[in-house]
C-alpha cells in the first residue's frame, strides 16, 4: 500500500510520527519563526524600510507640484546628454517629486551625500518600475497615487534609475538620473 | 450511462474509458501549449542574450506575452486536468463524475487559450501575463482568459462530484489515497484561484468595453496576484501529489507518515493564497503590518509544509529503498536509485531544484524588505523558472513518461534519449535560474527589451558581470528548450508511431479497493538518516544565504 492507494492502516491518524520527521518539522518551524521575527525586527532596528506613506493624487495634481519643485530650484538645464532634462538641486530635508511617465523619469536631482530627503513617487500614465542602480533598490510607482519615501543617499555618485515595470514599446529607454555630491 | 472499465496490464491501474479519453485530450492540448509556449521562449531567450538580441521590440513583448500566458496558464491547467482526472476516477477506482460536463469543461478552455492566443498574436495586445490596468489588451484578450477558466472551474466539480461518485458507490475502503488528498487540495485552491479571477478580469473585460472607465491600480494588483500566483500554488499543490504518486509507483514507497503528509497539504489550502501578497510588498498604498503577516503566511505555514513535503518525499524512498536492502551507509539507498528511470530522475531532479533554487530565493524574495533588493528584476523569472520548471514542468514531464505505455498504451520511442532528457533539460533549467538569479541581484530587469537601452538619453551601463550572465542565461536557455522541444518530440513520435501496446481486459463494472485485514501490527520500522542529512544540507544554504541578503540590504541607501 502506498501513496496510490489508500492508507493501510484504516485509523492512520492515530499512527505514531517517525522521530526523525518530528524534528525536521520542530527545526523548519522554528526557523520560521526566526524568518517572521526577522522582518519585524528589521522595522525596529534596520536601516532600510519601505515607507508606507502613500496618498490619493491625481496626475495633475502631481505635476503641478513637481512643476513647482522644479521652478523652485532648478540649478543648471542639462545638457543633450540630459536630454535637457532641468537639474534641480533642493535642499537638504526637502520634498522632492519624480514623475515616471511615458519614456523618462523626470527632472534629474542632485543630492547631498548623508542627507534626507523625502521622495514622491507618481506615474503619469501606466505603471513604472523605480530601480535605482546601481544600488538596486526597486520599488513599483502607481499613477494616481503617491508615494513618500525617505532617502538617505550613502554614496557619491551618478546613479540611473531604469524603469522595470513593463510600459509599452519604449519600455528600454525609460532611464533617468540622479546625481548624489 | 454506462461505462467501461480497462485494466492497464503493466501497471494494474484501472481506467474508466470515458475519463481515460478525457485525461489523454487534456494531456495533449497541455503538450501543444507546451510546444507554442517553447517555440515563443526560443524568441525570448534570443533576444535577452545580449550578443544575439533577435527580435525587433513589438515581437519580443508579443512573444514574451504569450511564453507566459501559454506556459503559465494553459500548459500546466490542461495537464492538472488530466491529473485531477487520474487521481480521482483511476486511483479510485470509480467512474468519472458527468463526462459529458467535463468535455464542456474542456472544449470550453480549449476555445478560451486559442482566443487568448488569437488576440496575443494580432499583436494589440502585447500586456505580458499580468495585463497590469492601465495597459489595455483587445477584449478578446480577456474574454479568452474567462472561458478557459471557466472550463477549468469545471473540470475541479467534475473532480469534487467523482470523489463524491466513489464514496457513494464504496468503491474504496477508508480514506482516498494521498495522492488524491493532495490533487483534492490543488483543486480546492484552483477554485479560490479561479473565483479570484473572475473577480479581477470581468471588470477588466468590461473596462476594455468601454463599460468601466477606470480600474484602480493597486487594487488590480492585489486581486489579480490572487490569481496570478494562487494558479501556481495549484500547480505546487499537483506536482508534489505527483512526486509521491512516482514514489510510489517506482519504489512502492509508502508516506512516513499518512498525518503529516496530509497536514502539510491541509497547511497548503489555509496558507498559500496569502503567499500572492509577496507580489506587492515595493507597492504603495498597501501597509507593512498587512506584508509582514501575510508574507510570513502567518509566521510561514505554507513554507514549513513545502519544507516537510520535501522531507517525507525522499525519506519514503529511502524507507523503501533501504526495506529492499539498500542499507549501506549514508547514501547507498540514492546511489542505488533507477537513475536511468525518466520518471524517478524527472521528479528527483524537480523535488531538489524547487527546494534549494526555488524555496530559498522565494523565500528571500517574500521577505518584506528584501523585497526591495529584487523587485522586477531578472531574479524573479529566476526564481519561478526554477519552481514552474524545474518544479511543476519537469515533475509533469516525468510522470508522462509513465503514462504514455499506461495511459496512451505506446511504446517510448527513443528510450537512450528518454534516459538523458531529464538531466538536459532540468540542470539546462538550473543553470537558467541561478545566473537569472545572479543577473538580478545585479539589478538587470525582467520583461526588457534591451539593457543596452539602445535609443536612451541616459543610457545606463551594467557591469560586465550582468551581461555575462545575460549571456549564459542565452546559452542555458537554448539547451533547455532544446531539452524541452526533444521531450515533446518524443513523446509525440512515440504516441503516433510507437509500438501499440496491449490494452488489456476490459470489464462493465469496476473493482473495487480493499484494505488488507486491520491488524493492528506495523510493520519494522526503518530511519532515514540520510534524508536528514539532506535537509540539514538544505537548511544550512537555507539560512546562509537569507542573511546574505540582509547583509546586502544594510548596505544600501537609508530608506524610512
Amino acid at each position: 500500500m502506498s501513496a496510490i492507494s489508500p492508507p493501510a492502516e484504516r485509523i492512520w491518524w492515530k499512527q505514531p510520527i517517525d522521530k526523525l520527521e518530528f524534528t525536521w518539522i520542530a527545526i523548519a518551524f522554528v526557523w520560521s519563526l526566526v524568518m517572521f521575527v526577522m522582518m519585524v525586527y528589521w522595522h525596529i532596528a534596520g536601516g532600510q524600510n519601505l515607507s508606507n506613506e502613500t496618498y490619493k493624487t491625481t496626475k495633475e495634481m502631481f505635476a503641478a507640484k513637481t512643476q513647482a519643485v522644479v521652478d523652485k530650484y532648478t540649478v543648471r538645464t542639462g545638457t543633450d546628454a540630459e536630454k535637457q532634462f532641468p537639474v534641480v538641486k533642493p535642499p537638504a530635508g526637502s520634498d522632492i517629486y519624480l514623475i515616471g511617465r511615458l519614456w523618462d523619469w523626470w527632472p534629474i536631482y542632485e543630492l547631498e551625500v548623508g542627507k534626507t530627503y523625502k521622495l514622491h513617487l507618481s506615474a503619469m500614465d501606466y505603471m513604472h518600475g523605480f530601480s535605482l542602480q546601481p544600488q538596486n533598490i526597486n520599488i513599483q510607482v502607481h499613477p494616481n497615487y503617491e508615494h513618500v519615501v525617505k532617502i538617505t543617499p550613502n554614496q557619491k555618485g551618478t546613479y540611473s534609475i531604469v524603469c522595470n515595470e513593463y510600459c509599452g514599446i519604449g519600455h528600454h529607454t525609460m532611464v533617468g538620473r540622479i546625481y548624489v555630491k | 450511462m454506462a461505462t467501461t472499465y480497462r485494466i492497464c496490464p503493466r501497471s494494474g491501474l484501472q481506467f474508466d474509458t470515458a475519463a481515460e479519453k478525457l485525461m489523454r485530450w487534456n494531456a495533449v492540448a497541455g503538450v501543444l501549449a507546451l510546444l507554442l509556449g517553447g517555440i515563443m521562449a526560443l524568441g525570448v531567450i534570443l533576444t535577452r542574450w545580449p550578443a544575439v538580441h533577435l527580435l525587433p521590440a513589438d515581437q519580443f513583448y508579443l512573444a514574451l506575452t504569450s511564453h507566459g500566458v501559454n506556459m503559465l496558464l494553459f500548459w500546466i491547467i490542461f495537464f492538472e486536468m488530466a491529473v485531477l482526472y487520474f487521481a480521482s476516477s483511476t486511483l479510485l477506482h470509480c467512474r468519472l463524475a458527468t463526462p459529458k460536463i467535463a468535455w464542456a469543461g474542456f472544449w470550453l478552455m480549449a476555445i478560451g487559450a486559442i482566443m487568448t492566443n488569437v488576440a496575443i498574436f494580432q499583436g494589440e495586445s502585447s500586456v505580458m501575463f499580468t495585463s497590469y490596468v492601465p495597459m489595455q489588451a483587445k477584449p478578446h484578450f480577456y474574454l479568452g482568459l474567462i472561458l478557459f477558466a471557466v472550463g477549468a472551474l469545471i473540470g475541479c466539480f467534475v473532480f469534487l462530484g467523482t470523489l463524491v461518485v466513489a464514496k457513494a458507490e464504496k468503491t474504496y475502503e477508508g480514506s482516498i489515497p494521498l495522492v488524491t488528498f493532495g490533487a483534492l487540495t490543488a483543486a480546492i485552491i484552483a477554485i479560490f484561484t479561479i473565483a479570484s479571477g473572475a473577480v479581477i478580469l470581468i471588470p477588466t473585460l468590461l473596462w476594455s468595453l468601454g463599460y468601466i472607465r477606470e480600474i484602480d491600480t493597486i487594487m488590480y494588483r492585489i486581486v489579480w496576484w490572487a490569481m496570478g500566483h494562487s494558479s501556481q500554488q495549484i500547480n505546487v499543490s499537483a506536482h508534489v501529489a505527483i512526486w509521491y504518486a512516482v514514489a510510489a509507483i517506482v519504489f512502492g514507497a509508502k508516506p512516513m507518515s499518512e498525518k503529516v503528509s496530509r497536514s502539510a497539504f491541509l497547511l497548503y489550502i489555509l496558507f498559500l493564497q496569502l503567499a500572492s501578497a509577496h507580489h506587492l510588498l515595493s507597492d504603495p498604498g498597501v501597509g507593512s503590518e498587512w506584508k509582514v503577516v501575510n508574507t510570513s503566511y502567518f509566521m510561514y505555514f505554507a513554507v514549513l509544509a513545502s519544507m516537510i513535503h520535501g522531507m517525507t518525499v525522499p525519506g519514503a524512498i529511502e524507507q523503501a529503498q533501504r526495506a529492499k536492502g539498500y542499507n549501506k551507509g549514508l547514501f547507498e539507498w540514492l546511489r542505488k536509485a533507477p537513475w536511468g528511470n525518466p520518471a524517478f530522475s524527472s521528479m528527483f531532479l524537480s523535488l531538489v531544484g524547487f527546494g534549494f533554487l526555488g524555496g530559498i530565493s522565494g523565500v528571500m524574495m517574500g521577505t518584506e524588505q528584501l523585497n526591495l533588493l529584487i523587485h522586477n528584476t531578472i531574479y524573479v523569472p529566476g526564481h519561478f523558472h526554477a519552481t514552474v520548471v524545474i518544479g511543476t514542468t519537469l515533475a509533469f514531464m516525468g510522470l508522462t513518461y509513465f503514462l504514455v505505455p499506461v495511459l496512451f498504451r505506446r511504446e517510448v520511442l527513443f528510450p537512450g534519449f528518454a534516459k538523458l532528457q531529464p538531466y538536459l533539460f532540468g540542470l539546462s533549467m538550473y543553470v537558467v535560474a541561478l545566473v537569472m538569479m545572479g543577473a538580478g541581484t545585479l539589478g538587470v530587469s525582467r520583461r526588457h527589451w534591451d539593457m543596452a537601452f539602445a535609443g536612451s538619453g541616459m543610457a545606463y551601463e551594467w557591469p560586465g558581470a550582468a551581461y555575462l550572465m545575460m549571456g549564459l542565461t542565452g546559452i542555458a536557455g537554448v539547451v533547455a528548450i532544446i531539452g524541452g522541444g526533444g521531450w515533446i518530440l518524443q513523446i509525440v513520435f512515440s504516441l503516433l508511431f510507437g509500438k501499440k501496446l496491449d490494452e488489456g481486459e476490459t470489464r462493465s463494472t469496476p473493482i473495487p479497493l480493499t484494505l488488507p485485514p486491520q491488524t493492528g501490527a506495523h510493520a519494522a520500522h526503518i530511519g532515514t538518516p540520510g534524508t536528514m542529512v539532506l535537509a540539514l544540507v538544505f537548511l544550512v544554504s537555507f539560512i546562509l544565504y537569507y542573511f546574505v541578503n540582509w547583509k546586502y540590504l544594510s548596505s544600501l541607501w537609508g530608506m524610512a
